[in-house]
């Protein structure tokens, strides 16, 4: 596999709020095309490294490489769902606005969208199942619906990597198996780079794997093992797995 | 009430009141929705450190105070970029420190400065036509900026680490409102003064936040609020005979009480 096919690279990178350290020594690649699950404790930095990749945040030492440039260089080509969704919930805005902030990206400084903007904003929509909402308050939506429309939003960006942290948070079960399916689907078009805590996402979805706590360790195939969870976890972890109801893994050492 | 027209003060602060609530219901929306009402508060007192310089060096206090507004919120942005955690720890020293300087500059000037008050609380009735084509054109530049870059303001004011991501000149923008928030200050100085102006632009955004799921319709409806709490407060102070800048907030707080009333009857379906 030559360096080209390499959309994320990662070399020895160190990142601490104040002084204490979040991530220490941090390497892996992924591969372009590839739906790489991020798992790990809480605090143990996930949502950090998801902000390194994005150029929001800038790492106290090592190199990381997007789509072989510095993160900021590509903030274009990259889209992103925030972890918290609920926030500013008065603010006057339309789900339509908020699916159309992801085309600013494709539009120069003072110039209004177009039809084709809001053709595609639609098609978005209409895939998340939110079209109706589009002229509602944002702040007046559910936990969940609002969760799609902000994936609209990122996918309004029409990404080469797709980034998105805990996207079924506060999703009801029926509808994060059909987001994961649409993701299944984008994944054809864009590299999908995905934090979760749901473990039963990863054996049907991820291609690969990585596991944060403080440190990472990159898995190539999307299959857990028990070192994985031993790395990942400090803590008895119920693994609940699709179509085996309630089949909890024991408690490891 | 057509009576009072017949005075061209009165014609003229009518006009001025009328262009001012539009230049405080648009960059208040912005001030509420990106929490800068604090921030605002304080370029607003820090100001006064430009009245003094104007008044001991005898260019127009305006002027001075206009420069103190802009550097001040340049220097509270600078602060408040990195770390919005300590940002309200600046703003309340740079807010002292500004009005200390004005005291100062005050005292060291000659004789009793009669003027002081309708700086500190304002003084519409004596505005006069050049100031409102002032007024007039540096609220068209402010419509024309909003205008232009209306997609930018709200994208950075409803969530700025996403419009960071995608590449929207976050930081620029920003100063740029607090430049723009710092000239509307002093212009809306001139109708009700720099104590009060915070009001005036925190009260008529607030209510209209509540009737509205878009952002340029809350810059609209904050403007005609603002609109009508200046012209009411202004027949209330020409009938009574009272200050006009402080008639005209103390009707926004009637204004702004009703409309928190509301607020919190509408959510009282909560125990707590």
């Amino acid at each position: 596999m030559s360096s080209k096919d390499k959309v994320i690279e990662v070399e020895h990178v160190y990142f601490s709020y104040e002084d204490v350290p979040v991530l220490e020594d941090i390497c892996f690649s992924v591969e372009k095309g590839d739906f790489c699950v991020i798992i790990g404790p809480n605090g143990g930095g996930k949502t950090t490294l998801l902000k390194l990749l994005l150029g929001i945040l800038k790492p106290d030492r090592g190199i990381i490489k997007v789509l072989g440039k510095n993160p900021r260089d590509v903030r274009q080509k990259l889209g992103y769902l925030p972890q918290h969704t609920d926030f500013k919930l008065s603010f006057p805005i339309s789900v339509m606005d908020v699916a159309l902030m992801g085309r600013l990206n494709k539009r120069r400084l003072g110039k209004r969208f177009t039809d084709e903007d809001r053709k595609k904003v639609e098609e978005i929509l209409k895939m998340l199942d939110i079209w109706e909402y589009r002229h509602l308050h944002v702040g007046r939506l559910s936990g969940g619906q609002r969760q799609r429309v902000f994936i609209a939003r990122a996918l309004a960006t029409e990404p080469e990597i797709l980034f998105l942290d805990e996207p079924t948070a506060g999703v009801d079960p029926e509808h994060e198996t059909g987001l994961y399916e649409i993701l299944k689907e984008l994944n054809k078009k864009m590299t999908i780079i995905v934090i979760t805590h749901d473990i039963g996402v990863i054996s049907r979805y991820a291609r690969s794997i990585a596991c944060v706590n403080r440190k990472l360790v990159f898995h190539e195939e999307g299959k857990i093992t028990k070192e994985m969870l031993e790395m990942a976890y400090e803590c008895p972890v119920d693994l609940i797995a699709h179509g085996i109801p309630h089949r909890v893994l024991p408690e490891h050492n | 009430m057509w009576s009072a027209l017949q005075f061209e003060f009165m014609r003229n602060a009518l006009f001025a009141s009328i262009i001012i609530s539009i230049l405080c219901g648009i960059i208040g929306t912005l001030v509420v929705v990106n929490r800068l009402v604090f921030m605002t508060g304080g370029i607003a007192h820090s100001a006064y450190g430009g009245v003094g310089l104007g008044l001991y060096t005898g260019i127009s206090p305006f002027l001075g105070a206009g420069i103190f507004a802009v550097l001040n919120a340049i220097i509270m942005g600078l602060a408040t970029v990195k770390d919005r955690d300590r940002a309200d720890t600046v703003i309340g020293v740079l807010w002292a420190i500004g009005m200390a300087i004005g005291i100062i500059f005050v005292d060291l000037t000659r004789g009793y400065n009669v003027n002081l008050m309708s700086y500190l609380f304002g003084s519409i009735l004596s505005i006069s036509k050049k100031e409102i084509y002032v007024s007039a054109f540096f609220t068209i530049l402010l419509i024309g900026w909003v205008y232009l870059f209306y997609k930018e303001l709200l994208a950075i004011s409803y969530d700025e680490e996403f419009s960071y991501v995608i590449g929207i000149p976050v930081i620029p923008l920003y100063f740029l409102t607090l430049i723009f928030t710092a000239i509307s200050v002093i212009i809306a100085m001139r109708m009700v003064g720099l104590i009060l102006v915070i009001a005036l632009m925190s009260i008529p955004p607030y209510i209209a936040e509540n009737y509205t799921s878009s952002f340029a319709k809350m810059m609209a409806l904050s403007s005609v609020f603002a609109m009508f709490f200046s012209i009411s407060g202004l027949w209330i102070s020409y009938y009574f005979n009272i200050s006009a800048g402080a008639s005209i907030i103390v009707v926004a707080g009637v204004g702004f009480f009703i409309s928190y009333l509301l607020r919190a009857f509408k959510k009282r379906k909560r125990w707590v």
